[in-house]
């Protein structure tokens, strides 16, 4: 038996058995990867293990002992701790405050401030995390502000640590500080269950893997000793992915976007760069480069002070996402949460809310052929639900991006298609399928433009890439000019050299 | 068992069945409850809350609030009483009541779209700007109708129905089509369910806010029409408290305060549970001053309901 032991946990929703009959321990001192795609199960067994949702069956053990929870605060109190991939920090008050928060020393409901900081400074340090806690929260970055989070667990004590695609959000640099973090609280003995799409950082920092399919345990790694990382890939999909980029050369046209110097209040430095119709130009970047910043520019979506933007050789004047719409320009978001999905509503509404337009007479839905919108492009992009009327919240990121995608290629005429990020949070077989089709459309004549943080997914889908350092383009590289060294040295500020994060 | 009750109440009909077995209820226990007299006394008192919260559905669909209808409902129907005592003309009064409306809805929107002030206070603003103009214009008194025929809107008859009811159900048909069937109605949903994300897929969020309010007025004046004929007499002092009465039976309605999830059929089964329940206690005797107490019961119940729905909702 192990430390933490997850035995037969079987759960049950409305219509989808999200997990099934899974069962497999994890011993102390260990970083314990838990792999799948989308809606593989992993989020609801996390759910579980910090008492936010019951399993319908099976029961998960520490120690020996059966822990049944009423809440995540009782999962709290039996030092089981799970951090989400959304922090859960009050940005006003101070690193001190918040790492006290439900326990703050007090007399008489006085705080007493001297302990607070002694008490709050001596478990930081002997964690090793080097942050100013009279700072307030608001003013941490955000890999600052993951170390805080893991560090509430360390303050509690927490026998157990659920990450949650902790590094979705952190650059390279925040990241190395991350998995040192990890590294001295697996010295510990503390049991730490790591939740990633990264098959790079779960072969760095895990020592056994679970990887979960539909639901059920489809393998179990007690140690990852001659585990390769396409055999992991081939258990999480259920097939081999050979090349997951699957590139196509093809050829450039006549330009179809030029952005001649523009700037805004978030990006004082004015840019441009041009991209042609069957162009896949990625932009590279750290976070904080000022590649969003552009792109929302382009799209409208925030005012600009300057500069020209042209489509197909005619000037666009609008600066709202509106007009950019009607010229052609399209924009799926990095923050698929805030700007992207429309919570409550259906795929159907989802898809057509910016495309009715077309099909609209007086204002009036024209029913039919919104139905008849939904189902094509749910099929078109195999969009995995039930029904067009499902909720998009109750979809996975992956399928979620389908959804936008939809929203987008069922205007009529883009010419311009910008996407942020567009395989963030997503798993390897939606990846593949999403590269598929943004070829399909560069071959149809779309110039297409990608942000991404992901170098590998650069240099794996672009036919040319700009890189980004504090809100200046740095640098432009060809196809056959891609170097990891090269693109990574014009992201980075002068003073870093680039083998310090290239892994 | 108790799963399946909360299933069957928390569901997506969860309000019609509350609304049959409050009807059931009521009717079998309260005596002279259900005969016509009564039903068509009951459909009558519910015209005007019934009216505003056709509109005061898309105000909260977007995640927007109105707190001033009760005010444009008395203004608009104190400019009707005036103007057409003044002009003679029936027809000229009621436009000039509408148009007021529009206008004061109007305002509310420009100034909570496009100088981004938030709803709850502009509107709690011309809430009292609009009752001072109110009591301004009648020197605090009510006025009364010169023209027998302006008392005819409310008691004339239609298939022995009275016309504020046809008005009534006019009202919900055209505004559950709005909200189902036009882009208007979806945008309206959008914009509560995400706004950011909304604008960002091209809606004019500014635009379509300014228009939810504008038509708010709108739906107020022809309130206001319908309240003064049946009363024989503007008065500045009418409906207040309305926005209260109308935002409980939306939200007894299921409509959101989060934005986003709106019906018609919840809003007209929203607004008929209100009136019932007032219908029920005038025929029980029950004092007015207890009828608050249960009012304020009946919509914290709703709120709670609300929560309930929401959270077994998210929780697929």
């Amino acid at each position: 038996m192990s430390f933490l032991d997850f035995s037969h946990i079987t759960k049950t929703y409305p219509g989808v058995k999200a997990l099934s009959d899974v069962s497999f321990g994890v011993d102390r001192g260990a970083v314990h990867g838990l792999m799948g795609e989308n809606g593989a199960g992993k989020s609801t067994l996390i759910k579980i293990l910090s008492g936010d949702q019951h399993a319908d069956e099976g029961e998960i053990r520490i120690d020996g002992k059966v822990q049944a929870y009423a809440s995540t605060r009782d999962a709290f109190d039996n030092g089981v701790i799970v951090i989400h991939q959304e922090l859960q920090l009050v940005p006003e008050l101070t690193v001190a405050e918040n790492l006290s928060l439900g326990r703050f020393p007090a007399s008489a409901g006085v705080i007493a401030r001297g302990k607070m900081l002694e008490d709050v400074g001596a478990k930081l340090k002997s964690a090793g995390i080097d942050i100013d806690i009279s700072r307030k929260v608001k003013t941490l970055s955000i890999g600052e502000r993951q170390m805080i989070e893991i560090a509430k667990a360390i303050m509690l004590d927490a026998r157990v640590i659920a990450l949650d695609e902790p590094t979705s959000s952190l650059s390279s640099r925040e990241s190395e500080i991350l998995f040192a973090l990890i590294d001295r609280l697996r010295g510990e003995g503390k049991v730490i269950i790591y939740v990633s799409h990264r098959l790079d950082e779960v072969f760095r920092l895990c020592d056994s893997l679970t990887v979960l399919r539909d639901g059920k345990l489809a393998a179990h790694h007690a140690s990852l000793k001659g585990v390769t990382r396409d055999q992991v890939v081939a258990e999480m999909v259920g097939r081999e992915i050979s090349d997951i980029w699957g590139f196509r050369p093809r050829k450039a046209g006549d330009i179809r976007l030029e952005v001649e110097a523009i700037s805004g209040a978030k990006l004082k430095t004015p840019a441009s760069f041009e991209a042609r119709a069957g162009e896949i130009v990625g932009f590279f970047g750290l976070i904080g480069a000022g590649r969003s910043e552009l792109m929302r520019l382009v799209f409208g979506a925030d005012p600009r002070s300057g500069g020209t933007i042209t489509v197909d050789g005619k000037a666009i004047h609008a600066a709202d996402p509106h007009g950019a719409i009607r010229a052609g320009i399209v924009l799926c978001s990095e923050d698929r949460k805030h700007d992207g999905i429309i919570q409550g509503r259906s795929i159907e509404e989802n898809i057509n809310i910016s495309s009715r337009r077309h099909h609209a007479r007086f204002g009036i839905l024209n029913r039919a052929s919104e139905i008849a919108t939904a189902e094509t492009f749910i099929k078109k992009l195999k969009v995995r639900t039930p029904s067009r009327k499902q909720d998009i919240i109750n979809l996975s990121g992956g399928n979620q991006q389908k959804v936008i995608l939809g929203r987008w290629l069922s205007e009529q005429g883009v010419r311009v298609l910008i996407v942020d990020e567009p395989t963030r949070g997503i798993d390897v077989g939606a990846k593949s399928e999403i590269y598929e089709l943004l070829y399909q459309l560069a071959e149809d004549g779309m110039a297409i433009v990608v942000v991404s943080s992901d170098l590998p997914e650069v240099m794996g889908i672009c036919d040319r890439i700009l890189v980004m350092c504090g809100g200046r383009i740095n640098a432009e590289l060809a196809r056959n000019q891609f170097a990891e060294k090269a693109i990574l040295a014009a992201a980075l500020p002068d003073t870093k050299t680039p083998d310090a994060i290239a892994s | 068992m108790t799963d399946q009750l909360k299933k069957i109440v928390l569901g997506e009909q969860g309000l019609v069945v509350i609304f049959v077995v409050a009807f059931a209820l009521v009717s079998l226990l309260v005596p002279n409850f259900l005969t016509d007299r009564n039903m068509l006394g009951l459909l009558q008192s519910v015209v005007t809350v019934g009216i505003v919260a056709c509109t005061m559905m898309f105000c909260l669909a977007a995640r927007d609030f109105d707190l001033s209808v009760g005010s444009i409902v008395a203004f608009a129907g104190m400019v009707a009483v005036m103007a057409s005592n003044y002009s003679g003309s029936i027809l000229l009064g009621l436009l000039a009541a509408i148009a007021c409306g529009a206008f004061v809805g109007f305002i509310n929107g420009v100034v909570i779209a496009k100088f981004r002030i938030n709803a709850l206070i502009t509107t709690l603003a011309t809430m009292q700007i609009v009752r001072g103009l109110a009591l301004i214009a009648s020197d605090g008194r009510a006025v009364g109708i010169n023209s027998p025929d302006f008392y005819q809107l409310a008691l004339s008859k239609f298939l022995g129905i009275p016309t504020p009811v046809w008005v009534l159900a006019v009202l919900f048909g055209i505004f559950g089509f709005v909200l189902n069937r036009t882009v208007f109605g979806k945008n309206t949903l959008a914009i509560g369910g995400n706004p950011e994300a909304s604008r960002l897929a091209g809606v004019n969020v500014d635009r379509t806010r300014i228009w939810i309010f504008a038509l708010q007025g709108v739906v107020c004046g022809i309130a206001g029409i319908l309240l003064a004929s049946r009363i024989t007499s503007g008065q500045p002092n009418a409906a207040v408290g309305l926005e209260l009465s109308v935002i409980s039976a939306c939200v007894l309605g299921g409509v959101s305060l989060a934005g986003g999830r709106a019906t018609m059929s919840g809003v007209i089964v929203g607004v008929l549970i209100m009136g019932i329940a007032e219908n029920a206690m005038n025929l029980l005797n029950i004092p007015a001053f207890y009828q608050y107490i249960v009012r304020g019961v009946i919509l914290l119940l709703a709120v709670l309901l609300d929560n309930l729905r929401s959270s077994a909702l998210g929780r697929r």
